[in-house]
């Protein structure tokens, strides 16, 4: 869901952005679920950019009610419970933008996920990123970001991690990291393969495409 | 006699070699389908939606009925405007088989001149969509851009896309289910049991005794009324309010508001519905059970289906609850279609899907200007009178 007053400090540029790499990693014509499609900002720029047949999962009932008043499919359900009544590959890319933090259970999301397609794009904010870091070691404060902006007992990102973190949890789970796009002071660096340490102290919003 | 015809009310095609086959095995070959259309059908027929009415419901959505001068059941719903828009599409409504809106059913005069009675053999929510399909045959029209129905409206729906999947490009079931449940079947037995026990029903004979189970059918639209609405929207209309009066009666009078609305729905009922159509159509419920006819896996009604689905639930509806659309869109979604479904915020209950229900109309708007954009039909012209 988009705050409307988070425009106010800056974070639906930094989630333009999130949206922006994600659609530039999604073929033109395939199937694609989006997991937590919010309000169905980025399903509604695949469909106009990418030409996509798209699908969305929404918790929220007001995100579900947008998405299909704008003519989206998009079912009312839970990441955590709900992907298993999707068939084996029925999708070519399957999404999870930052959501895969408020997960219950985020090993089994991924492992639903390469279940359902063939290729996941999953973008976090990096809790590596040096800024987090230094909050936390100076001040003794769980930190508060543009993209982690909820106070500890509101937050509900319960499962966070930092780019390197996930990246292990993929290895454990045979996924392959094939691109990794992150984000910096606004600015976009592409790599592929293994992230290093160096973006993982740079990074502080990642978008990783990965593969089975 | 054969054919289409007008009558006071819409429209009626008679057959007198329908050659109908029921689930039941037998036959019917006289069938009279009472139906109403609105709008034009455009030269590609691609624009005919077909609305599935209710259990008591009729072929009036829209518009006043002709003989009762009330306004249809889905008169915020169908017209021209209104989100099922009849300036766009051409909008079909056929009272249902086992109906007594002008459709054959128990009360339809045989070759005799008597009425069947209880020799009208028990029909099916397939047996419902294999007539619409004749009708739609009849009306050549090769297939629907939309089926939409609420309750056994639902039903109806799920049948289409499941037995007719070629037919249907896409379908928006509301407040409904694939199977009707172990309490809905309960609820429709003490019904079914007040209408039986009625002396005036005459094992259902009652026509030729000039009479009618009046009390008996009046007491079964009284309980089921109550499962169409929630505790939550009982509570807020009538509380514990008294009804023309200060203090109890120490009797059994309608001393409560709720018993005197009742009793109302109830009377009022007994003047435009038949009993026995009564018995029949509750029954084509409780048979339905889309799993068992595709081997028990819901999803396998489903397979290869190419049509888009919006499916729509409420809050507040303990008779259709949300639980039970929501094992449709898993069924959907396992067999790979195309689906939408929206749980609308209700404290009105099962009967909310026939209310002014802001956010299910955004739905349905949203959903079928979708599906045109897919099937290739104009969108409406953007008005400068839009009411915010």
């Amino acid at each position: 869901m988009i705050d409307p007053r988070a425009s106010a400090n800056g974070n639906l540029n930094e989630k333009r952005i999130d949206l922006m790499l994600i659609a530039s990693l999604v073929e033109r014509g395939t199937r694609v679920l989006d997991i937590g499609c919010g309000n169905g900002e980025l399903m509604e720029l695949l469909v106009a950019e990418r030409d996509v047949d798209a699908r969305g999962l929404e918790l929220s009932q007001q995100g579900v009610n947008a998405c299909v008043s704008r003519g989206l499919a998009v079912v009312q359900g839970n990441a955590d419970t709900d992907l298993s009544y999707y068939p084996d590959q029925g999708f070519d890319t399957v999404i999870l933008s930052q959501t895969l933090q408020a997960t219950r259970r985020p090993k089994e999301v991924l492992q639903e996920m390469s279940r359902i397609g063939s290729k996941l794009i999953v973008s976090i904010p990096n809790f590596g990123h040096w800024r987090i870091r230094l909050a936390l070691a100076l001040r003794g404060r769980m930190p508060e970001t543009q993209a982690l902006s909820a106070t500890w007992y509101e937050t509900a990102n319960i499962h966070l991690c930092s780019m390197l973190d996930l990246t292990d949890l993929c290895d454990e789970l045979s996924l392959r990291v094939e691109t990794c796009l992150t984000v910096t002071n606004g600015k976009v660096h592409h790599s592929t393969g293994r992230p290093s340490a160096w973006q993982n102290l740079m990074a502080e919003l990642v978008v990783f495409e990965l593969t089975r | 006699m054969v054919g289409h015809e007008n009558s006071a009310d819409g429209k009626r095609l008679v057959l007198e070699d329908a050659q109908l086959t029921l689930d039941n095995g037998s036959v019917l070959d006289t069938l009279t389908l009472a139906y109403r259309t609105y709008g034009t059908l455009n030269d590609d027929k691609s624009n005919a939606i077909l609305i599935c009415h209710a259990l008591t419901g009729d072929h009036h959505p829209s518009g006043a009925n002709p003989l009762t001068g009330r306004a249809g059941w889905w008169d915020n719903m169908v017209g021209p405007g209104k989100p099922v828009d009849t300036d766009r599409y051409f909008v079909i409504c056929q009272n249902v088989i086992g109906g007594c809106a002008g459709s054959t059913g128990p009360s339809s005069q045989r070759a005799d001149g008597t009425p069947y009675g209880l020799d009208f053999p028990v029909i099916t929510i397939g047996d419902m969509v294999r007539a619409q399909n004749v009708l739609l045959d009849r009306l050549k029209i090769p297939d629907l851009f939309c089926v939409i129905g609420g309750s056994m409206g639902g039903m109806q729906v799920l049948q289409w896309a499941a037995a007719h999947g070629e037919r249907v490009f896409s379908a928006i079931p509301i407040a409904t289910a694939a199977r009707h449940s172990s309490q809905n079947i309960a609820f429709h037995e003490v019904g079914r049991q007040a209408i039986l026990a009625d002396p005036d029903w005459h094992g259902g004979n009652y026509a030729a005794e000039n009479t009618a189970p009046r009390k008996g059918l009046a007491v079964a639209r009284m309980a089921a009324h109550i499962t169409y609405l929630s505790e939550a929207a009982l509570q807020r209309k009538f509380g514990r309010n008294l009804q023309d009066r200060d203090r109890l009666s120490y009797g059994f009078e309608a001393d409560f508001q709720i018993e005197s609305y009742l009793r109302h729905q109830g009377i009022s009922f007994v003047d435009r519905f038949d009993a026995n159509s009564y018995l029949y159509i509750t029954r084509a419920m409780d048979y339905f059970d889309l799993a068992a006819d595709f081997g028990g896996t819901l999803a396998d009604a489903f397979a290869n289906t190419k049509a888009r689905f919006c499916v729509v639930s409420f809050t507040s509806d303990w008779l259709f609850p949300t639980s039970e659309s929501i094992s449709l869109v898993r069924a959907l979604n396992a067999a790979g279609a195309n689906v939408s479904f929206v749980e609308i915020e209700s404290d009105k209950g099962h009967d909310a899907f026939l209310l002014d229900e802001p956010e299910m109309e955004q739905t349905i708007i949203g959903f079928l200007n979708a599906a045109a954009v897919a099937r290739g039909l104009p969108l409406p012209e953007v008005s400068g009178a839009h009411n915010d």
